[in-house]
């Protein structure tokens, strides 16, 4: 019974001597998530708002509380657009004036809860997770009528999974639309483990794509538009490119490769694979979802291992490839290409894109909840990226957690070459300048 | 070192110190004791099922994600009706929920090929953590549940 109640204690010692020793060694290891650090500088001056700038920029929160305050768009005289996930007293888009540093709510109307704005040849467009509409505007960018928008495409799937219609529209008259899977890797049962992928996923008839439509037609079903691109598992943030006249997506990556698949991925791997991707879309492009995936580490397409990969079989041959690899579950939600003046020389004609955090990432640490700028070259990414604007997240203890405070999603460019971020969280708009 | 472990730590010694404690007592026969050896045994056994099949949605502090993902934490999903609660595990959930004015739009899938005892571990668990308080989900009322269970 002594000897018992010894050994009652002195387990517990040991154990606790082990854990210290062990931890110990871990924390003097090599970190795994180099791609998490591989950009090249990390903004470390107090640019105002809560935010982590490069020096020389400064942040002012212009208006909070909004709602889910998703796209944005600012319009010549410098108004704002902003889309709500959800109508707020009935109100999915708000319009708001700046004077200052200071945005105030002017008007709301659209009945209609989604992600998409965007302002192009005297016409607001807006998306609902089914539908695109658009409002013609007067001389200064006003709604003329808000109650009356055309109804430009409808019929669009939502199922509940990546159901965001986000839109963009290239100079040609085209309007672009994504239309996300609704399913995480194709598979019989979505997300169930040992569920295999279906075979000729039939998911990408409807889904899984970008979507081309005339951006001056009504009522346009599938059957109007064209399917840009496939293989696409959910995008929200695109843009066009207009140095080389191109269309330029982020994707979402799959989730739960260690949840499916712990004999082949674990929790470690599973939380910075797969890779976020930036594609270079020409029409008819596969970007190969839900067949492969993007290995940011080994920089190689993989098969997914729903349909047979086991984290090292190579997959994707007919799949483009990506031209920019982001460590996994970022969550890009924003992309806009800089073509503003304001901002030094590097930054013009490159990539700002808004990371709105990952979940994915659990019990690892989540990251994400940033917004990165990608320099580019003639049309083409060129060299490292970096974090831009960090700090919306508020502690390191709110981003490991998640919990985080505010969440990046949507990107905008002002007349003054200004640069918007929403939060869809708080419902918060930032401007960030740059001043010599 | 990670010294934010240190309570874990204490807390972890406090707990073997006690369980190799109630197990000596519990040649005494005493009921109460041995319902709170279950009890604990079960929820341990679930700490570990939620680590593999449900953390990545519902994360470590069981808040889950905002839009998506629903909470566990003092909802009347977990601490309601055990046998509505057993079916959400065993035929998923497929319906957007809203809880204390947010909406939660992600599927969950079925989780029928775990064991009756792993589902009845994971709802003890999830019931007993993050700040819930219920009693404990037993094997044998998943199994009644399954052998009833119309999808």
């Amino acid at each position: 019974m002594k000897n018992r109640k010894l050994l009652s204690l002195l387990l517990p010692m040991a154990a606790i001597t082990g854990f210290i020793l062990f931890s110990a060694c871990k924390s003097n290891e090599p970190s795994n998530n180099n791609n998490d650090t591989t950009a090249t500088t990390t903004p470390t001056t107090d640019g105002g708002a809560g935010l982590k700038l490069p020096a020389g920029f400064n942040a002012a929160v212009i208006a909070d509380k909004l709602g889910g305050t998703r796209e944005i768009a600012v319009t010549p005289q410098g108004d704002i657009y902003v889309k709500l996930s959800r109508p707020k007293n009935g109100k999915g888009i708000l319009f708001l004036h700046q004077e200052g540093d200071k945005a105030t709510v002017k008007t709301g109307f659209g009945t209609f809860g989604g992600t998409g704005v965007y302002v192009k040849n005297g016409y607001l467009y807006a998306s609902s997770d089914e539908e695109v509409f658009r409002f013609k505007l007067n001389a200064q960018n006003e709604v003329i009528n808000p109650a009356q928008p055309e109804k430009i495409v409808t019929g669009l799937l939502s199922r509940r999974e990546h159901e965001a219609k986000a839109i963009t529209l290239d100079n040609d008259g085209n309007l672009y639309v994504n239309i996300g899977a609704y399913s995480n890797a194709c598979q019989v049962e979505d997300r169930k483990k040992g569920s295999p992928g279906q075979k000729g996923c039939p998911i990408l008839d409807s889904a899984g794509g970008i979507w081309q439509f005339k951006a001056d037609k009504l009522n346009q079903h599938y059957g109007d538009g064209v399917r840009y691109a496939t293989g696409l598992r959910n995008v929200v943030g695109f843009d066009w490119n207009q140095q080389n006249n191109q269309l330029f997506v982020m994707q979402h990556g799959r989730d739960q490769l260690h949840d499916l698949f712990p004999q082949y991925f674990d929790t470690k791997q599973s939380a910075i694979l797969p890779a976020e991707c930036m594609y270079a879309i020409k029409k008819g492009d596969n970007a190969g979802w839900p067949y492969m995936y993007y290995d940011q580490e080994q920089h190689k397409k993989l098969l997914m291992p729903e349909y047979g990969g086991d984290g090292k079989k190579e997959g994707g041959q007919d799949a483009i490839d990506p031209v920019v690899a982001f460590p996994g579950h970022l969550a890009p939600n924003g992309l806009l290409f800089y073509t503003g003046s304001q901002f030094p020389e590097k930054y013009k004609n490159g990539a700002f894109i808004a990371f709105h955090g990952s979940w994915n990432r659990a019990p690892e640490p989540q990251a994400g909840y940033f917004v990165v700028f990608q320099p580019f070259k003639d049309g083409k990414p060129a060299g490292q990226w970096e974090v831009f604007a960090d700090g919306f997240a508020g502690t390191a203890a709110q981003t490991a957690s998640g919990r985080a405070e505010h969440r990046p999603c949507g990107l905008a460019q002002g007349p003054d070459g200004s640069l918007y971020v929403t939060d869809d969280n708080q419902g918060t708009i930032y401007k960030i300048s740059y001043k010599k | 070192m990670d010294f934010k472990k240190a309570p874990l730590l204490v807390a972890a010694v406090i707990l073997f110190t006690n369980s190799l404690q109630a197990q000596t007592k519990h040649r005494a026969k005493t009921p109460v004791r041995h319902t709170a050896v279950h009890l604990k045994a079960s929820i341990a056994a679930g700490q570990k099922v939620f680590a593999q099949y449900c953390v990545s949605c519902h994360q470590v502090d069981g808040l889950g994600v905002p839009h998506m993902n629903p909470p566990l934490a003092k909802t009347t999903y977990v601490l309601g009706d055990k046998t509505k609660l057993i079916k959400i595990v065993l035929n998923g959930f497929n319906e957007d929920v809203e809880i204390n004015g947010e909406t939660y739009s992600n599927s969950m899938a079925s989780h029928d090929f775990l064991k009756d005892q792993e589902i009845a571990d994971v709802l003890t668990y999830v019931r007993n953590s993050f700040g819930n308080k219920a009693p404990a989900i037993t094997p044998a009322q998943v199994k009644t549940v399954r052998a009833n269970n119309k999808k």
